[in-house]
């Protein structure tokens, strides 16, 4: 091997280890800190000193952490749900049914969330209140619809517009209800593009911050960004960076396993083969 | 009793008027082609029988029972699509046992026709493979085993081999030849813009035109007896010789037709006169393209290899039989030909 090829072989590898680093290296940082108890916090260490639980123990059995979570978990489940229901019917409709202003109407949807959640958010809150969901879960599952369902969509709309329509007909021709149609062939072949938005639509509305501070008020109905940021210490000066990491690690779980579970469906191509190919 | 029966049959998208006062009867376990241009309508005729889309004026009959608003399967169709349409996500067993699954027939009974189907198309040993393991070809037999499956009346074909090569296109084709022989009691139409797959293929073929039937007969009146310009300048390959003007004229008409093949070419003397501008050497044909005074370019057919060359001055004799003669309008005139 010629000296030429080992130094672009070295830099390759060397931008690998730093891409790799730059982005574990924030969680395993958490990671190490909420291992650690006391003023060994304060110590700049990169392997761990101990193995110390305890900052998990207090997270999740003093107070309403574990309610918290279930709070993210209900929000963010019911958000996916509704989103790809929605998404899926709204899409069909877009794809395959010539109307008037349908190029509008897509552009209108996607336009809608291109608004900075900040814009919306006064409106937002008026219209929460009216609706006398200020406080429920509720008001997070209608105000995070606001930014999942146009991507929701517009992902489920490009997707179908590539299906051809021809496999859609075979299926009538087949006999085939219009039921049985979208259980039989469109959700399989549509389920790669669905876990795909769904995963984002969950990352989304498990992440939210700015509505979930605005529109609920007690501690018992928060999601667990805001409970994160509003874990507070014994006293005013005392930042409990244990506890916070501990919590950071505990929700940072349930996205790595749901993206390590689905990366294997997110493939795209199931499609080829229907068609000439 | 017609198997399928279509009467003074209209079709608007819109505005858009693309077929018009289509009539046509076809007989049991007929082969019908439709050809013509591309945009013509023959998609959307297929499709109305199949009802895929609705008609919007005339009457559509299938043995007897009139079919407008009857659901597509229930008219005791099967269709193969261009695009093959399998479902991806199913193997080719699944593939073929869908439609069977939808009329509720038991298990047994799916998996005797599916077998029947897959011998009749030798696809038996595919049978757990997805379709997008599959071939060009086989995905096509899969498509045609799926129709076949369903024991249809009446099948319908849309372009089924123009996503194939050519030399699968052959074999293919002689397939849906011996299929047709074989399921005698079903009437096919099948669709192509290919006149070799027209010729060799149809019973009966209809030229459409621009949302209208042009001519309806048997390959060889076609060829021989095209009503119309237009169905002269279809039928055939290559395509028809058409000189208008002084030259036309002298035969009394405004419009005279020759094919390649009815054309003599000699060194020594002829009707026309003119220089060899091309020649395409097919092996069992040359086709030499002669630019002519009376008549300018005219394609001419040679048998065999021979010793044209570009620039050779030829001679030109048409075999007066086998001249067409139309008036402005594109019809045939002249003393009707036996
Ligand atoms: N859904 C539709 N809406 C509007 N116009 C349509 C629709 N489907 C077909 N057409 C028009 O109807 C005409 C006939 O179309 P069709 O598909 O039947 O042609 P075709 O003869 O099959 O052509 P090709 O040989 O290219 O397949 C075309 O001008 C086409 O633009
Ligand atoms: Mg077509």
């Amino acid at each position: 091997m010629t000296a030429r090829r080992w130094i672009t072989r070295a830099g390759f590898y060397a931008l690998v280890v730093i891409i790799i680093v730059q982005a574990i290296f924030p969680f395993y940082y958490a990671i190490l800190t909420s291992l650690e108890d006391g003023q060994a916090l304060f110590e700049v260490n990169y392997l761990p000193a101990a193995l110390d639980f305890s900052n998990y123990a207090s997270m999740l059995t003093s107070g309403v952490f574990g309610r918290q979570i279930l709070n993210s978990v209900f929000v963010a489940a019911i958000v996916v749900v509704i989103s790809l229901f929605l998404a899926v019917t709204a899409s069909y409709a877009l794809s395959r049914i010539r109307f008037r202003g349908r190029g509008l109407l897509l552009l209108t949807i996607l336009s809608v969330s291109m608004f900075p959640q900040i814009a919306v958010l006064a409106g937002l809150f008026e219209v929460i209140r009216t609706l006398g969901l200020f406080n429920s879960l509720w008001s997070l599952v209608f105000s995070y619809m606001i930014f999942t369902l146009p991507f929701t969509v517009w992902v489920l709309t490009t997707f179908m517009r590539n299906l051809p329509i021809e496999i859609e007909e075979a299926a009538i021709m087949d006999g085939a209800p219009p039921f049985t149609i979208i259980r039989r062939v469109f959700l399989p072949i549509m389920w790669p593009a669905m876990v795909t938005t769904g995963l984002l639509a969950f990352i989304h509305a498990w992440n939210e911050f700015l509505f979930a501070l605005t529109f609920l008020s007690t501690d018992t109905q928060r999601t667990v960004p805001v409970a994160i940021a509003l874990i507070s210490g014994r006293s005013e000066f005392e930042v409990p960076w244990g506890n916070i990491m501990a919590a950071s690690v505990v929700v940072t779980l349930p996205l790595v396993i749901l993206v390590l579970i689905f990366q294997r469906r997110i493939v795209s191509g199931l499609t080829a083969g229907a068609v000439k190919g | 009793m017609a198997s399928v029966e279509l009467k003074s049959i209209c079709k608007s998208f819109g505005s858009v008027e693309v077929l018009r006062d289509v009539n046509l009867s076809l007989e049991k376990g007929e082969f019908v082609v439709f050809v013509g241009p591309s945009g013509c309508g023959k998609s959307t005729l297929l499709r109305l029988v199949a009802g895929l889309e609705d008609i919007t004026a005339g009457d559509l009959y299938i043995d007897g029972a009139r079919m407008n608003d009857v659901l597509p399967s229930k008219r005791g169709i099967s269709m193969v699509f261009q695009s093959y349409a399998l479902y991806p996500h199913m193997n080719v067993f699944e593939n073929m046992a869908f439609g069977l699954e939808q009329a509720r027939l038991n298990q047994a009974e799916i998996k005797a026709r599916v077998a029947e189907a897959a011998e009749i198309l030798q696809i038996t040993p595919l049978m757990e493979r997805k379709p997008r393991q599959l071939s060009g070809g086989q995905r096509q037999r899969v498509a045609i085993g799926r129709a076949i499956t369903r024991k249809p009346r009446v099948f319908l074909f849309d372009e089924p081999l123009s996503n194939l090569d050519a030399a699968l296109r052959v074999d293919t084709r002689l397939e849906i030849a011996a299929l047709h022989k074989r399921l005698s009691d079903t009437t096919m139409i099948y669709v192509t813009h290919d006149q070799v797959e027209a010729m060799t293929l149809a019973d009966r073929i209809v030229v459409l035109n621009a949302g209208q039937v042009e001519q309806v007969g048997r390959p060889m009146d076609l060829y021989a007896e095209p009503a119309s310009a237009f169905v002269a300048g279809f039928i055939g390959s290559p395509r028809m010789n058409f000189v208008t003007g002084a030259t036309a004229e002298k035969h009394g008409a405004h419009t005279l037709g020759i094919r390649p093949e009815h054309i003599t070419i000699s060194r020594d003397a002829g009707e026309w006169s003119g220089s060899i501008v091309h020649i395409e050497q097919l092996g069992s044909d040359t086709y030499v393209h002669v630019k002519t005074e009376e008549a300018g370019i005219v394609n001419a057919r040679a048998i065999g290899a021979n010793a044209f060359r570009a620039g050779d001055a030829v001679f030109l004799t048409l075999q007066s039989e086998s001249v067409h003669l139309f008036n402005a309008d594109g019809l045939p005139v002249g003393p009707a030909r036996t």
